[in-house]
Order: structure tokens, then sequence, then C-alpha cells
């Protein structure tokens, strides 16, 4: 699914306070702790909502269901592939947060890999570990209803799509891409003026356009925007200003098994001459 | 109950968020161990390095934690620019320094006053504290969102900064949008000071049991982003960062996907993070930071972990002094970034994370390429000291199958800031009887 659908009708806000939870799978802790990066906006929320299950802020906890679950991280063991469903079936709303909820996260790089060579890399006695040889996106196992990008996640967008919950109304997230918020900021094309491979023209908005801000191109870390071309960019990329050995991990990295940049890298993987780029 | 100790090449880059168990085992009556379970999923990051372009390295490392990406980013770099021979410029050294005290006021931050302070009163959250104590919460939230908006301005954004190079810096600050927070930081400084004291005042239990501490600690600074590795075991010997594998071996238990780490030869458990690097370094902070470890009520060297909370509002301090001194200096970096050709080689390097310790040793191809990496977390270090001081715990205060002795570990796990803070949240407590 795209990041955009919101497969059901958004819902009727319920009439008492509605109930918060925060879930987390194999991830990095960095979209949840977004919400309480909200330093201003957080008293505030709490009194909006009930928060019942977060376990990065808070040590009271109740069993579902919840009216708003928030799922960080992606699904990489079997313990988790079966957590993912419990969740889903106590949740009136999932929202999946980040790169790893949506997409796999940077983990997913296992599944261009051997996971067996990783786990005998890490471990002695591999045997004991949990661990599946793919990190997969919360969508590919359950419904999901609605998908925030990036890596990490922009609190605004969060507060944005929370807010629009007990507004009962659907969350106002741009689909544009980057190359929208770098150009209202009137930014010099990183791309064209410095010949830098950018990803921002089929990147997701929400970050701000800070890499290009930075005087660097965007590496993708918001995902796919609406309606991406990446394999025209991607070939007028190889055309004009990069190589395969440097577009391949570009656009395989926190995003890598989002279906737009999974089926452009390894198109342009099997171009590449030495077929090793990764 | 443990698993056989062995050395392992590669060690684990797995985060320690996730489930939490605490599993003591009893043999006629006495707490004969204890298991710190974490059942992290591995992402393998060492494994995902590998073939990666090298400049890529400070992104991908960042991902390792949300809480504390500075800290990995500037290990890296630092292990890289040795391997390809790159001096970097003072000013860029001032920035680096500076971006670590943004991580430190965050992180220190996060952990004081959203996750351990509520403990102390007896709440379930900050949320449920903030109802008791609302301007002390807010006042903890606008310390943090400081050392947020210092990461901002220096790295785009607070969770995986976009500036950070092997190098130096994609784009240095300018020196206006430097200076604009230099008010926040005086304040900074005084809401700090006063949060020391609030937090000195509060109840500690006792707590008799040294153990071994080890930070970094160099003769000029309180220790960041260089040093040697100093021990309270033996204050004389310093130990190089390059013989951090012949002096430090990790090693795989069966109840932990984190590796735990063990001192060599003698196998014990060992502690990094706040109350280490005090303990090794204290004569070296900040001015108002220094004075007040001398006031408040702590025999240093402190090894309770308790108190480890004071350690941790002190550097608050010194991270908000260092960075208004460092603001005030700063005249623009230029350049920001040292070119450099790509080389095979191999470093090694040590940062001190929020957390304490991070260790790095990367290898890199001719071709700029990463060929093999080993990231030695600080909280996997801290795991089985975490274990020994649970047993330790349990048998002063009498075991009993009861809440309170749940709280009671939760609150020792909690003490010591583990990136597992929040799995400890729902810590289960299971009693072998054998």
């Amino acid at each position: 699914m795209n990041a955009y659908s919101v497969k059901k009708d958004w819902f009727e806000p319920p009439r008492y306070k509605p109930r918060l939870a925060v879930f987390k799978f194999a991830s990095c802790d960095g979209c949840q702790l977004q919400l309480l990066s909200c330093e201003d906006e957080l008293l505030e929320l709490a009194d909006k909502v009930e928060v019942v299950h977060f376990l990065e802020a808070t040590s009271h906890i109740e069993p579902g269901p919840y009216d708003i679950a928030l799922v960080e991280g992606s699904i990489t063991t079997h313990h988790d592939q079966h957590r993912i469903y419990e969740v889903r079936a106590q949740s009136k709303v999932l929202i999946a947060i980040g790169a790893c909820a949506t997409a796999g996260g940077i983990q997913a790089l296992r599944n261009w890999g051997d996971h067996t060579e990783f786990l005998r890399a890490v471990y002695a006695k591999p045997d004991v570990i949990d661990s599946l040889s793919t990190s997969t996106a919360i969508a590919d196992h359950v419904d999901v209803d609605f998908e925030l990008r990036g890596c990490p996640i922009n609190r605004y967008q969060l507060l944005e799509v929370v807010i629009s919950f007990l507004a009962g109304r659907r969350p106002r997230i741009p689909q544009h891409s980057v190359c929208m918020e770098c150009k209202r900021q009137l930014m010099v094309c990183t791309a064209v003026a410095h010949g830098t491979p950018c990803l921002g023209p089929i990147t997701h908005a929400g970050c701000g356009a800070i890499c290009p801000r930075f005087g660097r191109g965007c590496y993708g870390c918001f995902g796919p925007a609406g309606q991406a071309n990446c394999d025209s960019l991607a070939d007028n990329y190889l055309a004009t200003r990069s190589n395969t050995q440097t577009l391949v991990p570009l656009l395989r990295n926190f995003n890598a098994a989002a279906d737009e940049f999974r089926e452009t890298g390894d198109r342009v993987d099997e171009q590449s001459d030495s077929g090793v780029a990764k | 109950m443990t698993g056989e100790v062995r050395t392992i090449e590669i060690g684990a880059l797995t985060r320690v968020e996730g489930e939490g168990a605490v599993k003591v085992f009893v043999r006629e009556g006495r707490v004969e161990d204890v298991q710190l379970s974490i059942y992290e999923p591995p992402r393998f990051f060492e494994s995902l390095l590998i073939g990666r372009p090298l400049e890529e390295t400070p992104d991908i490392v960042a991902r390792i934690c949300g809480i504390c990406p500075v800290a990995y980013q500037m290990t890296c770099v630092h292990a890289l620019e040795l391997i390809l021979g790159i001096e970097i410029s003072a000013e860029i050294r001032h920035l680096r320094r500076l971006l670590y005290c943004g991580e430190w006021i965050e992180s220190h931050g996060v952990h004081m006053h959203l996750l351990h302070i509520p403990d102390f009163f007896g709440c379930s959250s900050s949320l449920e504290l903030a109802r008791k104590f609302p301007d002390e919460v807010k006042r903890g939230l606008r310390l943090k969102k400081i050392g947020n908006q210092l990461v901002e301005v220096l790295g785009g954004r607070a969770a995986h900064p976009v500036s950070v190079a092997v190098g130096g810096f994609y784009r240095s600050p300018q020196v206006n949008d430097l200076r604009k927070l230099a008010e926040a930081f005086r304040w900074g400084i005084d809401a700090s000071i006063d949060v020391v004291k609030w937090i000195a005042d509060f109840e500690f239990p006792e707590w008799h049991r040294p153990c071994e501490m080890v930070a970094l600690q160099n003769t000029t600074e309180y220790p960041m982003n260089e040093g040697f590795i100093a021990t309270t075991n033996n204050a004389q010997a310093a130990i190089r960062v390059a013989d951090f594998e012949q002096v430090f071996r990790e090693y795989q238990v069966d109840h932990s996907t984190a590796l735990h780490s063990q001192r060599v030869p003698s196998n014990s458990a060992y502690l990094v993070g706040p109350l280490a690097r005090i303990n090794l370094n204290r004569p070296l902070l900040a001015p108002c930071a220094l004075q007040l470890s001398e006031e408040v009520n702590v025999n240093w060297p402190c090894f309770n972990p308790f108190q480890s909370i004071i350690a941790r509002a002190l550097e608050s301090l010194h991270a908000y002094e260092t960075g208004l001194q460092l603001i005030q200096e700063y005249g623009g970096c230029s350049p920001s970034r040292f070119q450099y050709e790509p080389c095979a080689g191999e470093a090694t390097w040590a940062t001190e994370a929020p957390r304490g310790l991070l260790y790095q040793r990367i290898r890199t191809t001719a071709d700029g390429k990463i060929e093999f990496a080993k990231i030695v977390p600080p909280t996997s270090q801290n795991q089985r000291q975490i274990e020994l001081d649970l047993i330790h715990q349990l048998a002063t205060r009498g075991l009993t199958d009861d809440p309170t002795t749940t709280l009671a570990c939760e609150r020792l796990v909690r003490s010591y800031d583990p990136c597992i803070s929040c799995s400890t949240h729902f810590l289960k407590l299971e009693i072998h009887n054998q």
C-alpha cells in the first residue's frame, strides 16, 4: 500500500477520551521518541488522550482495546510476526510510523544479504537467536490504516496524524517530493548546480529538505513520494552525473525495500558491471 | 545457567530495547544468579555496513540509536579519519564537541525528566508527575528541548542529524544561528543548577558495593570525543583505545541478544556511563558543575547506582556550560570539511556516548568501502554488572514474591539508563526455585 491511502473511511472520533498505545518492533526508538520530543505539546496531548501503553514513557499499562495504535519498527522475528496480529486485533486504528514500519528500515538490507552469515558473524551460538531472514513492513503482515514515512518521522506530522484522529478527519500529510520543500526555501539545486545525485525529486516530503540545506544530496530517508518516477531519475543520473556504484547504495538504504526504490535499485544493480554494489 | 564464555570475532550490534525480563535463580533460599534477559531483535549493523561506501557510515550507524545517534556518528568519523590520514581543524573539533553537548543534554534530559525522576515520587510517568510538579516537569522538558535545538542548528534535526561527514561537516552553522541559542543556554545553566540541587535532595537507597568503573580520560578536558581508557580499579593505568579488545572481551549468553562484555584476564564485570565518567574526571567539570559536585551530599568516587542521576544532572549542567562557551567562541568554520583519497586501513576509536564508552573498529578497502566493522555500545557492556547489582540488591533486601521486589528491581535497572529503559517498565520477575 502507499503512504497516503487511508484504507477505511476515516472514523468517528470516540465520545470518551481516546486510548493511545505505542508499540515497538525492530527499530532504533527514534520515531516514538518524536512523541516525547513534542516538548511544548506533550502535556497538552496527554490531556486529550489517555496513554495506556507507551513503554518508553510510562509504567502505567492497560490491556487493549486501543483507539489508536502507533507502531514503530519492522517485523524481523517469529515472535514479532505473531505479536503484530495481537496489536492489530486490539486496535481500532493502526498507524505505522517511520521507515522501519513502512518499508522494513535499514535492517531490510538483509533481504539482499546472507542472513545465516550475518548471524554467524555476530553470534557464537546463532541457534539461540530468533531472527527472520527478512525485515518487512507492518503492512506486509496486517492491515494498516495510515503510514507515516521518515527516518525518523517528522514530529509535527506525527502530531497532525494524532490530532486528525481526535478531530475525526483525514491527516493532511503532503505527498509531494522533497524538491518542493527545497524550492520553497529558494535553495540552489544541488543536483543541477553541483552535479550531486540527489533523491529529492522522488523522495516524500516531510524533512524540510535538510540535506540540500546542508549542502548534500537527499538520501531518501522519507521513502518514495507520490507518483515517484524513480526509473526516469535513475536513467538521467546514470547518463549525466552518476554511476551504478553510487546510485545503487543511494537507492538502497533506509527505505531499500519500499517498492519504488527497490525496483529501481534492483534494475540499476543489474546494469552494474560488477553486480556487487550493495 | 549462563552460556559458555567464548571469544567472538565480531561483536553484536543489537540495540537493547525490547522485551526485558529478570530471572532470579534461587537455591535453598539464596539468590544464586540473576539474568537480565534482553530480546531486542538483532539488526546486524556490522554486517550491513560491509561493502557500503565509507562516506555513508555516519548516516547508517546513526540508526543504531534514535536517542544517541551523534555518539555513533562521532565514533565512526574519528576512526575513519584516522584511517584516511585526515587531521581535522580546531574549529571542526569544537563544533563536534558542541554537537555532543547537545546530545548529552537531550539524552540525559529524556532519562532524568521523563524516565527516572517519576520513580522518586512513586509516579508511573512524567505525565503523572506533571500533575504534582508541573513547573519541574516543564523545566525538564524545556532543558531537553534546548539540547534538541542545538543539534537541529548543527545537524538539521535532532534524531539522525545529516551534517556529520567524514572529514568534518557537510556545512558548518552560521555564527548568528548559533549565537541565537546563547540566551537559552544561559537560562539552561541556571535551570540546570536548580535541577542538580533538587535531585541531590532525593532519597537514595544505601549502597555499599564498589564495582570497576571504566571511562575515557584525557588530560585537558572532560572526555567526550577522545581520550584513553581509564578504570577506577587502577587509576594509574592508561589503556590505549587500540588495546580495547585485549582488555575487554565480548561474549554471548543465551538470555540476551546483546553480547555481554567483561574485563580480561579477570573475567569480571565493569560499568560504563555518567557515574564512571564523573568518578574518573570530576576535576575537569566546568566551573559551576565542579563547584556543585563538591556541595552535593555525595562522597566521590560514588558507587551508588541510584545516585547516577546526580552524575547525569551534573553532566547536563557541564554540557550547558561547555556549550555556551563554545557557542560564544564560535567564529565560523572554514573549510567545514577536509577532502580525502580513499585508502585501505583499519582503526579503532572510542567516545563517550551519554550512556558511556562506545567503541568501534573499522576497516576499509582501497576503493573506499567498508570491509569490516565492530561496534561495542555502552549498555551491552553494562549488562553483567547490572545483573550482579541485582543479585546484591535482592540478597540485601531479602526475596519476597510480591510487587515490591519487582518494583525495586525495576528501579535499580532504570537507574543505569540502559537502552532498555522502556522495556523495564514491564519488567517481568520470574523466580526459579532450584
